[in-house]
């Protein structure tokens, strides 16, 4: 019964925070048909905010309220200097650009803050344990679940209730068509950088909450994740984008506790193994996604 | 109202549309005819600003709106219905509706008694309102996208072949609908293939050929013309 409970909670927080990642990378896809090579750098911009903020007498929380910002002008700023101008023009253009803005952020802040780890600021929240019948658990992993759950259900809402949303999910399907009806374009497509921005803040806070320190190459692993996850779960498709980072977490966690020790070391080639097994099943990942859709 | 002169539209060396000249007056339904590729689609677009124009010009009330972006057309009173009837299919009736009112989304009492307008004109739609539209069949889509596209208040509606791919009794009711939204007042510029069912509610009628204008004239000179035939076989 302990075990199941642990179970639960590490794949529910572990699955939150990669269902969390794999939104913002897929809520910029579906809109653009373009993968943000630069989205792993949106989590170490919020992570040498909040370093570079410490100092400050500012409370923990006004600084976390600040690096998400961060996070999203960031977003918002990968649109216009890598997306906007390249984005009509060729794919092939997009791709290089998002992978430049990212190397050149990286080096950023190898060049001016360090390529040594570190360390941000937690409160002290993150760092306790609590006991959960009879399964002792840190608080940061409920902290994710809450986290999680609290934002897929403000994206739920955002995506089904508002106008905004609506036009949204609508220019994912037929962007022209969108065009066709008022929906400026632009409007939706920073809409959709902000938002995938924001995402990636506060689960950049999670993430890093776990280790406590920011590296440059930060990103890389939340960007690998995501990109899994949505392979998984659909490309097309936001509901597949989080079914996607579940599964990934439950394949991820079962292996820590199944793999012997020795075999512990290559987990990712098992956890590869299965998803191009599930690719085999499913080709098109577990949701199809809207059924049309060419790109602008 | 509607004016365009000279209009040419390329897709790379392809000239789908060589220079054609037109007008639609306040009020009145007028008819682009042609049989496949002579370019009345691509006028259309081009119109919406879907597409680019490569030479020539399209002035509305006047003012001059060669190659403006799709999203500015709405504003100025243009509503589009695509030949491909393009439906968002994983959004509801209701949520495609809402999209079509975007741009007077702020008017909330205009925008619900246009809704039931609508609703009067296409009960269907009112039936299915929580469905998502991708599983409404053919002739309700149409209707979806026609009352989509009247949401938005237009001044023309531009109307891509609504009959393509329509049982023939829904083509009738089709026609019929179009008939009522002209003495709403709405000018519509009608890209058709089905000729007499076009002819009989149209105005005045154009008839294209090889990205040109081919013939011209009220809907009757066009029907009473023999030559129709001869015209869409390329004789």
């Amino acid at each position: 019964m302990t075990f199941a409970i642990q179970f639960l909670i590490n794949v529910l927080s572990l699955g939150g925070a990669y269902a969390l990642m794999a939104l913002g990378l897929v809520i910029v896809y579906g809109i653009l048909r373009l993968v943000n090579f630069a989205y792993g750098e949106l989590i170490m911009v919020t992570g040498y905010t909040l370093f570079l903020i410490s100092g400050s007498a500012l409370p923990w929380f006004v600084m976390a309220a600040a690096a998400v910002a961060m996070a999203v002008v960031t977003g918002i700023a990968t649109d216009y200097i890598a997306f906007r101008p390249v984005r009509a023009k060729s794919v092939t253009a997009v791709l290089i650009t998002s992978f430049a803005f990212s190397t050149l952020l990286q080096n950023a802040a190898l060049l001016f803050i360090s390529p040594r780890p570190r360390v941000i600021p937690l409160p002290e929240i993150f760092s306790r344990t609590v006991e959960i019948g009879g399964a002792i658990t840190p608080m940061r992993n409920l902290l994710t679940i809450a986290a999680a759950v609290i934002l897929l259900a403000l994206f739920a809402f955002l995506m089904r209730r508002t106008v905004l949303g609506i036009a949204m999910r609508a220019a994912a399907t037929n962007f022209t068509m969108a065009r066709m009806l008022g929906v400026p374009a632009n409007l939706i497509i920073s809409s959709a950088f902000a938002i995938s921005g924001f995402i990636a803040g506060v689960v950049g806070l999670l993430w890093m909450g776990r280790i406590g320190t920011v590296v440059p190459g930060i990103g890389l692993e939340p960007l690998l994740v995501a990109f899994i996850a949505t392979i998984i779960g659909g490309m097309r498709s936001l509901t597949g984008a989080v079914i996607g980072g579940f599964v990934l977490a439950f394949i991820d966690t079962s292996l820590n506790y199944t793999l012997p020790q020795e075999l512990l070391k290559f987990r990712d080639a098992f956890t590869f193994s299965l998803v191009i097994l599930i690719l085999l099943w499913r080709p098109e990942g577990l949701m199809r996604g809207p059924a049309t859709g060419q790109r602008t | 109202m509607l004016e365009v002169t000279d209009l040419e539209v390329r897709y790379g060396a392809i000239r789908a549309v060589r220079g054609i000249s037109f007008s639609v007056s306040s009020g009145e339904l007028v008819t682009l005819l042609g049989a496949n590729g002579a370019g009345k689609s691509s006028t259309l677009r081009c119109i919406a600003g879907a597409l680019k124009s490569a030479g020539g010009s399209i002035r509305l009330d006047g003012e001059n709106v060669t190659s403006a972006k799709p999203e500015i057309m709405v504003r100025k009173g243009v509503a589009t219905v695509p030949e491909t009837r393009d439906v968002f299919p994983d959004l509801t009736v209701d949520e495609n509706l809402r999209l079509g009112s975007y741009t007077r989304r702020a008017d909330r009492s205009g925008v619900n008694a246009d809704r039931e307008r609508m609703f009067e004109l296409f009960p269907r739609l009112a039936e299915r309102l929580s469905q998502p539209a991708g599983t409404l069949s053919g002739g309700e889509q149409q209707m979806l996208v026609i009352a989509r596209a009247m949401m938005s208040r237009p001044k023309v509606l531009l109307l891509d072949e609504p009959s393509l791919g329509l049982a023939p009794v829904i083509v009738d009711q089709i026609f019929e609908l179009i008939a009522k939204l002209k003495q709403t007042g709405v000018t519509i510029l009608l890209v058709e293939q089905n000729v007499t069912e076009a002819l009989a509610v149209a105005d005045r009628a154009y008839v294209m050929r090889l990205g040109k204008v081919a013939a011209a004239g009220t809907a009757a000179e066009i029907s009473a013309a023999t030559d129709i035939d001869a015209l869409y076989l390329g004789g």
